[in-house]
């Protein structure tokens, strides 16, 4: 809110120049957002379907949140969203390396800082009047998702190809196993986009920044 | 207008509800085949235009044949899937079909004659005895299901490349088709026939296959999902053509590779 109103006001004859520069969400990134999120969200509604014909634990997924109406549906619809997740993907981690966003955006991460920014947030006293910076704990929360993301694709690879890739597949103690690390990786992905989704909804202009850009 | 209309000029209307019936959950959908369901049945159950959802079907299937193309790229002829010691053999191994124990073929060593058809050049049918002969080899090997479980087997056999070329097998064919006793059916491209593990399995952990496994003849496939693993095969057929199977045309993926 603040945002918009202070370049307005500091607008005068440089107005389009410093409108631009108050830019939060980059295109490149806001496309690569919402494309991620529709491929995750097909990944894993039809995932729980495919978990439900053999599962690992003790439950299964109710099928009125899963994608596929059975495993053959659910199997054609992950090995279809799986290409737009991985090539997105790749776009957007290559980018982030090139334009120099994972350095400036998500480092440095230190340990009392996050400590210190968790307390402030539950104490409710954490700052979102810069939305282009990040605090320590959403640092690390978005690092830590982007490193569950290259896990689940890993395992996914191997359990996918466990002979043809069998090296990727030893890697994660055998097919048995990376089944058990792939569903671990989906369940800290779902966890992370219950937090994402949950502080999006509370600051909302961070939503609008996501979609409009600013 | 067209939206409205039940009859779909061009359309195979008996083809049209069994590709329907594909997106339904599996026990719905066998229910749905057995029950003689008509187009307008269906238009009635999902109280919507059925036409509506055949472009998103259409696409998943395409994607899927493209994914068939990049796993046959991804096939090394010549990588070995992992085998293991005999103490990790699972037993006793899962028995899994759509058919229960009780259900499955009982097939009769004397009157058994695995037939041979298309591009072969010794179409002479082989008994059980004469397959026997054959020079039989073992592998231990995990068996991994299109439903995501696993279990390490030993399946002893003789090789399917060696049986092809010995039968006069056209090897530029694409497919061999395999036939079993209950009307199951699958196939499997060349490279995969010819892959040192693919093997023509007439035991499992020492003793002649049992009825649950296959008897008296499984081609085990190390290299692809447990149901290009035909059991009960009572047929050969070397083609061109792509005939689908059992699974695949309720709409697995055709290679499964693994």
């Amino acid at each position: 809110m603040s945002g918009m109103t202070a370049s307005h006001d500091a607008a005068g004859a440089g107005g389009a120049i410093a409108q631009k520069a108050k830019v939060i969400q980059p295109a490149w990134v806001r496309v690569v957002h919402w494309i991620n999120a529709v491929a995750m969200i097909m990944m894993i509604m039809s995932g729980w379907q495919i978990y439900n014909a053999s599962p690992i634990f003790n439950f299964t997924f109710p099928t009125t949140i899963t994608l596929g109406g059975w495993l053959g549906g659910a199997l054609l619809w992950h090995f279809a969203a799986m290409w737009l997740l991985v090539f997105n993907g790749l776009v957007y981690v290559i980018a982030g390396f090139l334009t120099g966003r994972f350095r400036r955006k998500l480092l440095p991460i230190s340990p009392s800082g996050v400590i210190d920014d968790t307390k402030a947030a539950l104490a409710g006293k954490l700052s979102h009047d810069d939305l282009s910076t990040y605090n320590n704990v959403q640092k690390l929360l978005y690092v830590g998702v982007i490193l569950a993301g290259v896990v689940v694709v890993m395992s996914g690879l191997s359990m996918w190809k466990p002979v043809q890739f069998q090296e990727l597949t030893a890697v994660f103690g055998g097919y048995d196993s990376a089944r058990v690390v792939h569903f671990c990786a989906m369940a800290a992905i779902v966890s992370f986009l219950v937090i994402h989704i949950v502080l999006a909804v509370l600051v909302p202009k961070s939503l609008r920044a996501m979609i409009i850009g600013r | 207008m067209g939206r409205n209309s039940k009859i779909i000029p061009g359309v195979d209307q008996t083809l049209l509800v069994k590709d329907a019936a594909l997106l339904l959950p599996d026990p719905a959908r066998r229910r749905f085949l057995a029950g003689g369901a008509s187009l307008g049945a269906l238009t009635l159950l999902t109280g919507c235009d059925v036409v509506d959802s055949f472009s998103a079907e259409d696409t998943l299937k395409q994607i899927s044949k493209f994914n068939d193309a990049v796993q046959a790229r991804i096939f090394n002829p010549n990588k070995l899937a992992p085998t293991y010691s005999e103490s990790m053999i699972k037993r006793p191994f899962p028995f899994n079909a759509y058919y229960t124990l009780d259900e499955a073929p009982d097939v009769k060593a004397a009157e058994y004659k695995l037939e041979l058809s298309g591009m072969i050049a010794n179409k002479k049918p082989w008994t059980l005895d004469e397959l026997y002969k054959l020079p039989q080899e073992k592998q231990i090997t995990r068996h991994i299901c299109v439903e995501g479980w696993s279990a390490i087997g030993s399946w002893s056999g003789a090789k399917l490349g060696d049986f092809l070329k010995k039968i006069g097998a056209d090897t530029s064919a694409k497919y061999v088709r395999f036939i079993c006793a209950e009307g199951y059916t699958t196939s499997l491209d060349m490279p995969t026939c010819f892959h040192p593990q693919t093997q023509m399995s007439f035991k499992f952990d020492d003793q002649i296959l049992p009825r649950a496994y296959g008897y008296p003849m499984k081609i085990r496939v190390p290299t692809r999902l447990g149901f290009k693993n035909p059991k009960y095969v009572v047929g050969m057929e070397v083609t061109n053509d792509y005939m689908g199977g059992y699974w695949e045309d309720y709409g697995y993926n055709d290679y499964s590779g693994l």
